[in-house]
């Protein structure tokens, strides 16, 4: 399996427009895996209208106390990183949006007085789109505040798959977005000619001086802000990979819900270019991979 | 002496999609309460690609360290290698061995710093490192004080960074006695959007049309209606789609019968941003900035019960 994640940094420079768009112009030729990572606002399922077969909670595991077995000797609280746990008189309290389910509680307690349970913070979707792509979704349950557990399991999910699989990473540059690409062959990394794509930009290429992955740069919404990233560019191992205009017609049919390279089909042989772009710079023959 | 505490309100801009002009329209803000009487305190919740400071001219004045995480790290000297560490680990962010001589790792990118493989090691061969995750900043601009950071690319407690960030900026607030924070806030709705709108008054919604907007506007919608914070709503880009944009007043409606500004496209926000001015600074008299300034009036008159008077609209 070959894992293309799609970033950005900023949020809104086309991210999703251009994951729907490189796995539907994959599509006819390679099996495609699409995983919306992006657990706090997934789109991916908007533009792909996948049929969603399955439906399965995510979970974080979190502590119960047997409050019979429990002698308040307070181990549980004093290892805990994410004060998840309290101690009330001689009681442990939990705190379940606290927890981050990694069972070292359960671990020292002396008189194996905790269990754990599985505690529901998202969903997470698989289906088809078009019988053609598999489709995976992790969705962040309203209120809830830990998107990477989600990630990691929706990604788990899918892990036995063959063929393409396309990442569609959430914004920004933190821990969501390193659970998202960090074992990614490829990252396209998608921004727009402004001061605010820079910037996020650069934040961006700062994660991939830890992940190590290659990377290319998408520039969407090209002619509007400045030159400052392409100038940018000219001093960084990461090529720009095309650039997409702004146009109103884009703006209209992504508003619409429709994939780019259904409404406007000159953009399919543009994806499968970027395809093939992306596999040269890998070394690796497409054709291997199906 | 006993002081009273000074009342800070806190406006929360929020938008669940990223990209839909949050940060444009909060230095607009920014702007305009310079020139009323409700000066205000601004916060970058933003801090992973926090944006504001490049369009309102902030100048650091002080820098300061944020120490956040931990991550674990084996003493190769100690470790005999049993092996405990790797299948404690519930992130898989314990390295094997490469060869018969070597120990086992850590991969701090994925390391969560739960301290499970600290004290299940035998040998106590793993400690936890305190990591400096970002710095947060106190800047000057002209429209007043911003409190802003910037977390280093790939750290993690983005949600307490933001808190930090906040809680200077409202000692800050509380101490001049201004009235007001604004505080930029971050797309999704997990911990950083959580934290930022902590304590909020009110919260601006900044949608856009279309599919994705609507979608994620529902559920910023739902997180602040859990959390109990009112909303006020502006559709930005609003004549990129008809069909949303009605569907997004109806939201509107449903909700309260807010009344709800658009804001329509306007190539000149990314070219004030260029220039690193809040657009209504850039050109007062186009529609965008007369729509932000019908914006403010509305969260002047929700926090405050009044409209400035020189603030006509």
């Amino acid at each position: 399996m070959i894992k293309i994640a799609v970033a950005s940094g900023k949020g809104g420079t086309g991210k999703t427009m251009v994951a729907t768009s490189l796995a539907t112009a994959l599509a006819p030729t390679f099996e495609i895996n699409f995983i919306d990572c992006d657990v706090e606002a997934p789109n991916g399922h908007l533009f792909l209208n996948p049929q969603i077969t399955q439906t399965q909670p995510a979970v974080t595991l979190i502590p119960e106390i047997n409050q019979d077995e429990c002698i308040a000797c307070g181990k549980c609280v004093n290892v805990c990183m994410f004060n998840a746990l309290a101690m009330l008189q001689d009681e442990v309290l939990v705190f379940p949006q606290l927890c981050h389910g990694c069972g070292s509680c359960k671990l020292v307690c002396p008189v194996n007085a905790i269990t754990e349970k599985p505690n529901p913070i998202g969903v997470i979707s698989q289906g088809l789109v078009n019988s053609k792509i598999n489709f995976f979704m992790g969705e962040l349950t309203i209120s809830e505040p830990m998107p990477t557990p989600i990630i990691r399991q929706t990604k788990k999910l899918a892990s036995d798959r063959t063929g393409i699989t396309i990442l569609d990473s959430p914004p920004g540059a933190s821990c969501s977005v390193v659970a998202t690409i960090h074992d990614a062959d490829y990252v396209i990394l998608v921004t727009e000619p402004t001061p605010f794509g820079l910037h996020d930009l650069k934040q961006m290429i700062g994660v991939l001086s830890e992940t190590g992955s290659p990377a290319g740069v998408i520039i969407n919404r090209d002619g509007i802000g400045d030159n400052s990233v392409e100038t940018f560019l000219e001093n960084q191992p990461y090529p720009i990979l095309m650039k997409i205009p702004y146009q109103s017609e884009i703006a209209h049919g992504l508003a619409a819900g429709k994939v780019l390279v259904d409404f406007m089909p000159e953009y399919q042989q543009n994806f499968s270019d970027l395809f093939t772009q992306i596999m040269d710079n890998l070394d690796i023959k497409g054709d291997e991979t199906c | 002496m006993l002081t009273s505490r000074h009342n800070v309100k806190q406006l929360v801009i929020l938008s669940g999609k990223g990209g839909t002009g949050k940060t444009s329209i909060s230095a607009s803000l920014m702007h305009l309460s310079a020139s009323s009487k409700h000066r205000a305190v601004f916060v970058d919740a933003d801090v992973d690609a926090a944006n504001l400071a490049l369009v309102c001219q902030a100048q650091p004045i002080s820098t300061h360290s944020y120490w956040g995480s931990h991550i674990a790290e084996i003493d190769a000297q100690k470790c005999n290698r049993s092996g405990i560490c790797y299948e404690v680990c519930r992130y898989d962010a314990i390295l094997l061995p490469h060869s018969s001589k070597d120990t086992y790792h850590i991969n701090p990118l994925l390391c969560d710093g739960c301290a499970a493989c600290v004290y299940q090691c035998p040998e106590s061969a793993i400690r936890m490192i305190k990591q400096k995750d970002g710095d947060w900043f106190h800047s000057k601009t002209p429209y007043g004080n911003l409190f802003h950071a910037e977390l280093f690319p790939a750290a993690e407690n983005t949600g307490k960074l933001v808190t930090t960030v906040k809680q200077n900026a409202k000692l800050f607030a509380e101490d001049q006695k201004i009235p007001l924070m604004i505080i930029d806030g971050p797309p999704g709705i997990g911990c950083p959007a959580i934290s930022a709108s902590a304590g909020a008054d009110l919260a601006l919604l900044v949608a856009e049309p279309g599919v994705s907007g609507i979608h994620d506007l529902k559920r910023v919608m739902h997180t602040l209606g859990h959390f109990n914070v009112p909303v006020i709503i502006c559709i930005n880009k609003a004549d990129l789609d008809a069909i949303t944009a009605g569907e997004i007043h109806a939201l509107a409606k449903s909700n309260n019968d807010q009344m709800v500004v658009e804001i329509p496209f306007d190539e000149s926000i990314p070219k004030a941003m260029v220039l690193g001015l809040p657009i209504t600074e850039f050109d007062p008299a186009r529609i965008t900035s007369q729509r932000i300034r019908e914006i403010w009036a509305q969260i002047q008159d929700f926090l405050f019960g009044e409209r400035n008077g020189s603030e006509k609209i």
